[in-house]
């Protein structure tokens, strides 16, 4: 997953992997090729792009923007190639609609479209550029779980994103750009306990304030509420008990404890405000070498 | 040039799905039609029908001085017995010419103009870019997208103005005449280099200026050699010269080849993303 601002280099990224734009610096490997070299044909024809705005052809037909793809993709023609393509267009429920002029689609039956013919030729590399934008949410719905269905298949799926509750449970990693820079990478878990190292409880009563004693308590890390929520980090999540049962015997009425798991949106925004304090990229600059595929 | 030769099954698909495009594009291919036809068929039916069926002796007779301008070796070539006969061929052979060049030069620029620019400005130069296609492919796809409508329609405008001048002409010069052999040299030797040259130069300008708007402007410039062949042949000097019109021919068809190779090298995938220095 990749995440960060408008102008992070996130589109110049997947550009790089497809070798449609040339590094300034640094190296890129695709299935271990250079992408804009002689192997760049083989790289892009193992690549499925969807990319920010669909880039369809408005003039033709959804079949013929498919049967486009698929000759360019080296799917051929004939039937079996069409069915292949009906395949993919039922997947993202556009079949219906193919023999319409791509112009007069919704943007929601864009986006289906280009992700029918992103994936009609089986890609070993899925690269998605804010593929749920504008969506509505039964299409945001199938483009997760088409990310879903990819990997379990063994594919690597490459996604940028704003939209991070969406993205949440999604990404094996996330990596973190800034002004063409990596900030951070690793797995959203390491990074969750880079950031929050102690385990996080959320508890609820109904006056709120009768848990603020908890400040002072040993074994809490920190303490932070609002209204009648606190969310503390405890050194040791088997605590948990024995402060309720202290807050009780104190005459809390607790409505709810749960353990908080930082989201990927909570994460995203504690490395942006890290990055922001510190002002130091903490993971690979943009010179460095990035191998994508197997 | 270095590279692996270009996939021509990429470069078809790519040609006709340009031209697929375009035969959607009513509001292009009807204006265009309508050109070819009144170059082709309406104004040449009306002047030699003027000349051949009502006779007018003071009509006759001003194109007929006109005619003085062709070249000796041109006035040799015009058949004929009668004045009507003369005049009627002189015109068919050399002075309506100039539309063989014209039309096709309009309409092919006219597509080649927008091909590269147009994928930038609808975003599918995206698509392109990320695809298995070479730039040589796009490029060499996008050249026969824009070269096929504008020979097409000399193909089909030729055979209608033969039937015509031969239908109107033709009785007043001891039958069917036309095509002459050069005008076979023009359309099959000496017309496709010519347009290709343009079209290479209206490609590097469609791959590297910033709007449509601006590359149909641009592309003006480059329809200048053709402009000149079209005169060359109107006044009878390409056409009264022996075997000049093959070696023009030969001579084109090494530029072209130069043009189109250097052509090649325009289209690139950043100038089909819009990011490349200089769009």
């Amino acid at each position: 997953m990749l995440l960060g601002p408008n102008g992070a280099g996130k589109t110049t990224a997947i550009r790089l992997i497809t070798g449609a734009l040339e590094a300034d610096t640094g190296t890129v490997q695709v299935f271990g090729h250079d992408p804009t070299g002689t192997a760049g044909e083989h790289v892009r024809r193992r690549c499925g792009v969807v990319t920010a705005k669909p880039s369809l052809y408005d003039r033709l037909s959804g079949i013929d923007n498919l049967r486009y793809a698929a000759e360019l993709f080296g799917l051929g023609r004939g039937s079996a190639a069409d069915r292949r393509l009906a395949e993919a267009a039922d997947r993202f429920g556009i079949a219906e609609s193919l023999h319409l002029e791509v112009g007069g689609y919704s943007t929601g039956m864009k986006t289906r479209l280009a992700l029918a013919r992103a994936v009609a030729h089986g890609p070993d590399l899925l690269l998605l550029d804010e593929p749920t934008s504008g969506l509505d949410p039964e299409s945001a719905a199938a483009v997760l779980e088409l990310i879903r269905s990819m990997t379990s298949d063994g594919r690597t799926v490459l996604m940028c994103t704003h939209l991070l509750a969406e993205a949440e449970g999604l990404a094996d990693r996330a990596v973190v750009m800034e002004a063409g820079a990596t900030v951070v990478a690793g797995a959203p878990s390491e990074l969750s306990k880079r950031f929050w190292p102690s385990e996080i409880v959320s508890i609820t009563t109904a006056a709120g304030t009768d848990l603020d004693w908890l400040v002072h308590r040993s074994g809490v890390a920190t303490y932070e509420r609002t209204a009648g929520t606190a969310r503390l980090s405890v050194d040791d999540i088997a605590l948990t008990p024995a402060l309720v049962a202290e807050l009780v015997v104190r005459g809390a009425e607790i409505l709810a404890v749960e353990p908080y798991r930082p989201t990927l949106e909570d994460l995203y925004f504690a490395i942006r405000r890290d990055r922001r304090s510190t002002d130091e990229p903490t993971g690979p600059a943009r010179s460095d070498a990035v191998e994508v595929g197997s | 040039m270095s590279g692996p030769s270009p996939g021509w099954q990429r470069v078809v698909t790519v040609a006709r799905t340009d031209l697929k495009q375009l035969a959607q594009a009513r509001d292009f291919w009807l204006p265009m039609s309508l050109l070819g036809s009144l170059f082709f068929v309406v104004i040449p039916t009306i002047l030699l029908l003027t000349i051949t069926q009502i006779g007018s002796v003071e009509v006759v007779g001003r194109v007929s001085d006109a005619l003085e301008v062709l070249p000796e070796s041109a006035q040799s070539q015009i058949v004929g017995d009668s004045p009507e006969g003369q005049t009627g061929y002189a015109l068919a052979v050399f002075l309506f010419a100039p539309v063989a060049v014209i039309v096709p030069l309009t309409i092919s620029t006219a597509v080649g103009a927008a091909t590269i620019v147009g994928e930038r400005e609808r975003g599918t130069g995206e698509f392109l870019a990320h695809s298995p296609a070479s730039a040589r492919e796009i490029y060499l796809g996008k050249l026969i997208a824009s070269l096929l409508p504008g020979y097409a329609t000399v193909a089909v405008g030729f055979g209608l103005y033969s039937v015509i001048v031969n239908l109107t002409v033709g009785p007043s010069v001891g039958g069917w005449f036309f095509p002459t052999t050069q005008w076979w040299v023009m359309i099959l030797w000496v017309l496709p280099p010519f347009l290709a040259i343009c079209l290479s130069l209206v490609l590097r300008l469609s791959a590297r200026v910033s709007s449509t708007a601006a590359a149909q402007q641009a592309s003006g410039l480059v329809s200048l050699p053709l402009i000149m062949i079209a005169y060359s042949q109107a006044t009878g000097v390409l056409f009264g010269a022996g075997y000049l019109p093959l070696v023009v021919g030969a001579v084109a068809w090494i530029g072209a080849i130069v043009s189109l190779r250097r052509g090649m090298r325009s289209v690139t995938r950043s100038r089909l993303l819009g990011v490349a220095s200089g769009i």
